[in-house]
């Protein structure tokens, strides 16, 4: 399983020909309290760097933008009884959807882990 | 002529950087400085040594179970003094007073002539002024403002040296009980009252108010003893700093609007519903500006109210969201989050004035979904002013 990292910082993990979304520790941490996420419909079509998904904060509303192209097939159920788990666990447990790779050359433009570490070492 | 003459002649002229008293305390303290009414402000605060954790939920919630410590040195200190400055300000101001005794505070709006909200502020009575705090976004434009219509004999005072904290919650007055002496004990100063007492022989003005809908005390003091004050209070078991983003969240739940938000010159008193604002004896009588349109709006009612709304689900709605009745647009959101202590989104908006009764079942539409919402009176969350045994 690899995994990759966006500008945006959301993380995704390819396993096969699905991938997993969801956004960085970094980011949850910058958002701060966590009280709704609005996953994509399953069977949705996202686009690379478009509107896939909106966590809410105590303060305000963010876009989670869309790592690849591909059709959304699972979303992440127990975020809607328990959003914070995107504070708690933003990497493993607060996963917000599963997806299908469209592209698999999109994801060449992607940072692994020590490049995204190196990125938000410079924000 | 030097740079200092210039400012001289053009004092209302924002400066560009400004930096508060407490910049350096909130950065030791954790932090999170954001942009705010040309300063940088701590959003919310993180760190291990903090007794809540950080984050605006706990914070917030801190500040409804113990007692936040809130720098708001952002907002305007103003005195105005000179003997006709009681009738200059009733010329401006929708205030009587005359029944405004010396250590007292009240609630008053700085209006435009066609009745348009420029600022909410507070009014104090001091023995030989009047002490006025305005929102710190607007207080450049107050100044120019209260500036070209107070007469040549009327002065006023921008306290630029000042800073103000509020401490809130229902554990402030145990951890501030213990360190401050006055002219009477602080048990005696209840809501809406205002004293002159000192913390370890640093002099301050205390008014028992604030901003949160709990108890709690603003404090007025030299901005050069902010951080020993600021830091001898954050000792106290009771007693963490609060930043912005709870103060947003608080002062939501008490119903209590934001300048900027919930009011702006396109907004009246009436709609806004602040009548407490608009003194009784002169609401007929008028002789300040802006009574013309607050008079007809009085009379025959204002088109548009400013009501509460539970919001259903867990989505919440925010400024600017458009509020329907059925296929019909009635209104508008102008704040809106996630009440942490209901547990649910809540927000203030603007409707028609049909759709202001409590219990309206309505709509907002957010992200091309439809919420549902209610009309809901405020506050939200029964406020906890300390009013006298």
């Amino acid at each position: 399983m690899a995994r990759y990292f966006t500008d945006e910082h959301e993380w995704i993990d390819v396993e096969g020909d699905t991938a997993t979304v969801g956004i960085t520790d970094y980011a949850q941490e910058q958002l701060g309290d966590i009280v709704f996420v609005e996953l994509p419909e399953v069977g949705a079509t996202v686009d690379k760097g478009g509107d896939a998904a909106v966590v809410e904060s105590v303060k305000a509303a963010s876009d989670v933008y869309a790592p690849i192209t591909g059709e959304v097939v699972e979303g992440n159920a127990s975020l809607e009884d328990d959003p914070a788990l995107v504070n708690t666990s933003p990497e493993e447990d607060g996963w917000f959807f599963k997806m299908t790779i469209g592209d698999k050359s999109e994801l060449d433009g992607l940072m692994d882990a020590k490049a995204y570490e190196a990125f938000v070492a410079e924000l | 002529m030097s740079e200092d003459t210039l400012e001289d002649i053009h004092p209302d002229d924002m400066p560009e950087e400004q930096v508060l008293p407490l910049d350096a305390w909130h950065r030791a303290m954790g932090g999170r400085m954001v942009d705010f009414a040309g300063y940088k402000m701590p959003i919310q605060y993180a760190g291990e040594h903090l007794k809540h954790g950080g984050g605006i939920v706990a914070e917030h919630s801190w500040t409804r179970e113990h007692a936040g410590l809130f720098d708001v040195s952002h907002m305007g200190q103003l005195l105005i003094s000179g003997a006709g400055a009681e009738a200059a300000l009733e010329a401006l101001l929708p205030i009587d007073l005359s029944t405004l005794e010396v250590g007292m505070q009240r609630y008053s709006l700085l209006l435009n002539e066609d009745g348009g909200v420029l600022d909410d502020l507070m009014v104090s009575r001091w023995p030989d002024a009047f002490y006025l705090v305005v929102n710190g976004a607007t207080k450049w434009d107050d100044i120019a403002h209260l500036r070209e219509h107070l007469p040549d004999d009327v002065t006023l005072n921008h306290l630029e040296d000042r800073a103000l904290l509020a401490l809130q919650g229902p554990e402030a007055f145990a951890a501030l009980d213990r360190h401050v002496e006055g002219e009477y004990p602080l048990s005696a100063l209840v809501f809406m009252k205002f004293g002159h007492f000192t913390i370890g022989g640093v002099g301050m003005s205390i008014s028992r108010s604030g901003y949160t809908g709990e108890d709690g005390f603003e404090i007025s003091l030299p901005a050069a003893d902010a951080e020993k004050i600021a830091t001898l209070l954050c000792v106290e078991p009771e007693v963490e700093p609060i930043g912005l983003g709870a103060r947003d969240s608080l002062r939501l739940e008490a119903g209590l609007p934001l300048y900027g938000h919930d009011l702006d010159p396109a907004t009246d008193p009436v709609s806004a519903r602040l009548l407490f604002g608009l003194a009784k004896s002169r609401r007929e009588t008028g002789g300040w500006m802006g009574h013309v349109t607050c008079a007809k709006m009085l009379a025959e009612g204002s088109p548009t109210k400013r009501v509460g709304l539970k919001v259903e689900g867990k989505m919440p709605a925010r400024e600017g969201a458009i509020v329907f009745a059925g296929d019909t647009e009635i209104g508008r959101v102008t704040s809106g989050g996630f009440s942490p202590t209901l547990g649910y989104p809540i927000a203030m908006a603007y409707v028609l004035s049909d759709y202001a009764q409590k219990g309206t079942e309505l709509e907002i539409e957010v992200r091309k979904k439809r919420l549902e919402a209610a009309v809901t009176p405020m506050p939200f969350v029964p406020t906890n002013y300390y009013r006298g045994e």
